[in-house]
């Protein structure tokens, strides 16, 4: 992955000014709370090692019938990234519409030994109000009541791809190869979770950077590693919260954010890094806003402009007649 | 009633348009088969692109001349535009079946077209506007069809729409200004992505005033065009009015846009030399503050020519907004996710064919059907 500086510093110019935008919405009407038994994923960027099992993982999972990557037409087959001749098992270089999940490095001073370093998780977020389902006119885009998953149904999309301009994170992907394309994006396993089973990024992870569990679990996990003291051991759970596996080790100096917990009005998949987050390829201008309330502020008065509008124009109308019999009496 | 016989089919423009169209339709089939990655150069980072930009934006916000005129007449009742209400509404109907067409290519599959009328989900600003498109088109259809049934001599059919015509109109001016803003609505999902230039909270209302100003000029734009190939004379009296409308419409734009610019965004930005910095300017430049100047002389206000150029400059300036807000104004994220676009020469045959049945419908409505009478 390579974020330019000097582009990185011209696009965040913006953030004040949509900071100060902000406040202009206040439309809280339509927003949702976290679904009681919410699933999500905490990612420690610190724990992780790059191994790539994740991304390796959630291709094969999501292959099979049921996944996000699963097509009549090629079952079996694992959709690989082919890049040129070759080709290329466990390094796409981003989301695309065959890989759901990625896994990229940031370096600072490339050339320096022993710089800023660390892994970043690229997947859905499973936004609590998301943007992607709330633009979606055929509602295909859905998210989940009681696990809070945002899935997607092929048969509905008729592939307008306003998800893909209103998901502040930029998940969504096309198949722009097809004549019968879909929208590619992690629904978080939803068919291996409605099996009892969890997301094959965190079965695979062997250190315990993804974690899988309900969110109100991995919020309170997040907030105990934050007020851990760097240098001090802890037994990091592994793969499922609830699954008790442990695995001790040394803390390290933790960025005080939990990313997720109140971006874009709060996401079911959360980051701990020892980075900062603008840094690891996460568009600086999302705010808190609930996203879906920036056009819910404009839909939700469309019944009452429908309504004053074709009162107006009857009076408006009515009115001008009047007038108009008037002159031909006066004449 | 008979064809127009001073109307010739076969003029040296309508073979060029058919070439146009025959080569629009053979991208488009091949579209069909091969899918938009084939055809278009779209990617992730751009799904929304040439078509969507000037055919469907653009194309809608060039129709706006039908509601305007239809309100003018039928609600004000100013009977000087009596004259020209028959082609705004022409060119209202055709405009949107040349949107719904672009469209129906760029959906990424074409025989869904229909599924927002039964599948809803009224919290999306895209199945506003898609009921608008499907319900005012529509009411077009019903508003253009007088000129089809005096053409065919069905007295009863226009007589029975004659009766529910004011209806329509009332019906059809409520859907276009709802339909108009709701195109901007559309782009508010995106504050973290568009340049502030743009974004605004305001953005369905600068639309909505952005397309009067348009339509106003694209009816006076089509009327001189007329007047020069297909014979329709018309009083100069329409013209000035147009053109008065179309500086009152900008001035109040141009107050918007200012404030937009001072309060939401910051001066600065437009002259910082980055491509959204400079796609403003020239949009601004163009279709504003030019026009204005021009206008703002009573003595070209009341000269057919430059009114001529003035609906020129203010098209191309409208439509150069909705291509920005379409693809320019989120320039600097989408180079930031490292991603660039620029249209095929698939895409440009696709709307040049596109809107070259447009201009051949018009005409063949001029020629056969009671479009100038009044």
């Amino acid at each position: 992955m390579a974020i330019n500086r000097r582009d990185f510093l011209k696009f965040s110019a913006g953030t004040g000014l949509m900071l100060a935008a902000e406040a202009n919405v206040g439309n809280r009407a339509d927003a949702k709370e976290l679904p009681r038994d919410a699933v999500g994923i905490l990612y420690d960027a610190t724990l992780c090692i790059g191994c790539m099992s994740c991304m390796v993982n959630c291709k094969k999972a999501n292959s099979e019938p049921g996944g996000a990557l699963y097509h009549r037409e090629t079952a079996g087959k694992i959709p690989y990234e082919y890049e040129g001749e070759e080709k290329k098992y466990d390094a796409p270089t981003g989301l695309s519409a065959d890989t759901l999940c990625v896994i990229k490095a940031y370096r600072e001073n490339s050339d320096a030994q022993g710089g800023v370093f660390s892994f970043i998780k690229q997947h859905c977020l499973h936004c609590v109000n998301p943007a992607c389902v709330s633009v979606c006119p055929v509602a295909a885009l859905q998210k989940d009541p009681d696990s809070g998953i945002v899935t997607y149904n092929k048969n509905r999309c008729f592939g307008c791809r306003y998800c893909q301009v209103a998901c502040p994170f930029g998940i969504p992907m096309y198949e722009w190869e097809k004549a019968s394309p879909s929208v590619v994006k992690c629904q978080l396993c939803n068919h291996r979770y409605a099996q009892g089973s969890y997301s094959a990024c965190c079965e695979a992870c062997p250190t315990g950077a993804s974690l899988f569990g309900k969110v109100k679990d991995l919020r309170e996990e997040a907030a105990r590693r934050l007020a851990l003291k760097p240098g001090d051991t802890y037994a990091y759970p592994v793969n499922h919260i609830e699954h008790g596996k442990t695995t001790e080790q040394v803390v390290p100096e933790y960025v005080d954010h939990i990313y997720g917990l109140d971006e874009a009005g709060g996401t079911q998949y959360m980051f701990l890094a020892g980075v900062e987050f603008d840094k690891l390829g996460f568009n600086p201008r999302i705010t808190n806003q609930i996203y879906p309330e920036y056009t819910w502020s404009y839909v939700s008065h469309v019944p009452q402009l429908i309504g004053a509008l074709l009162v107006a124009g009857t009076a408006c109308r009515i009115v001008t007649q009047k007038l108009d019999k008037e002159k031909d009496r006066d004449k | 009633m008979e064809s127009n016989p001073a109307i010739k089919t076969w003029t040296p423009a309508t073979i060029v348009m058919m070439l146009l169209i025959i080569f629009g339709v053979g991208v488009g089939v091949y579209r069909m088969i091969n899918g938009l990655g084939a055809t278009t150069n779209l990617n992730d980072v751009y799904p929304w692109g040439f078509w969507l930009g000037l055919d469907v934006l653009g194309g809608v916000a060039m129709a706006a001349g039908g509601f305007i005129i239809a309100c003018a007449v039928y609600l004000f009742n100013w009977k000087k535009y009596r004259p020209i209400v028959r082609p705004a509404i022409l060119t209202a109907f055709l405009g949107y079946l040349m949107a719904v067409l672009a469209l129906f290519l760029d959906i990424g599959h074409p025989f869904r077209l229909w599924h927002p009328s039964i599948m809803w989900q009224y919290h999306s600003v895209m199945w506003v506007v898609a009921m608008h498109v499907i319900f005012y088109t529509t009411t077009l259809g019903l508003e253009f069809s007088p000129m089809l049934f005096e053409r065919l001599g069905w007295e009863k059919a226009r007589r029975a729409v004659g009766k529910i015509m004011i209806g329509a109109v009332i019906f059809g001016v409520m859907l276009s200004t709802l339909h108009q803003s709701s195109l901007g609505a559309v782009f508010l999902i995106a504050p973290s992505k568009m340049s502030s230039l743009w974004w605004d909270t305001k953005l369905p209302f600068h639309f909505l005033v952005s397309a009067v100003a348009m339509g106003l000029s694209m009816v006076s734009f089509e009327t001189a065009l007329s007047q020069k190939f297909l014979h329709h004379k018309v009083d100069k009296e329409i013209y000035f009015g147009l053109a008065r409308g179309v500086m009152i419409v900008l001035g109040f734009y141009l107050c918007l846009k200012l404030y937009q610019l001072f309060a939401v965004a910051s001066p600065g930005m437009a002259f910082d030399g980055s491509v959204e910095g400079n796609m403003y300017l020239l949009e601004m430049l163009v279709g504003v503050i030019l026009p204005l100047c021009i206008l703002a002389v009573k003595k070209y206000r009341q000269n057919t020519r430059v009114i001529f150029s003035v609906n020129v400059l203010v098209i191309v300036g409208v439509l150069l907004n909705r291509m920005n807000v379409c693809l320019f104004s989120m320039e600097s994220y989408n180079t930031w996710r490292g991603m660039s676009y620029s249209p095929s020469w698939k895409e440009f045959v696709v709307s040049l064919g596109v809107v070259s049945i447009g201009v051949f419908l018009y005409k063949m409505s001029a020629k056969h059907l009671p479009l100038f009478t009044h």
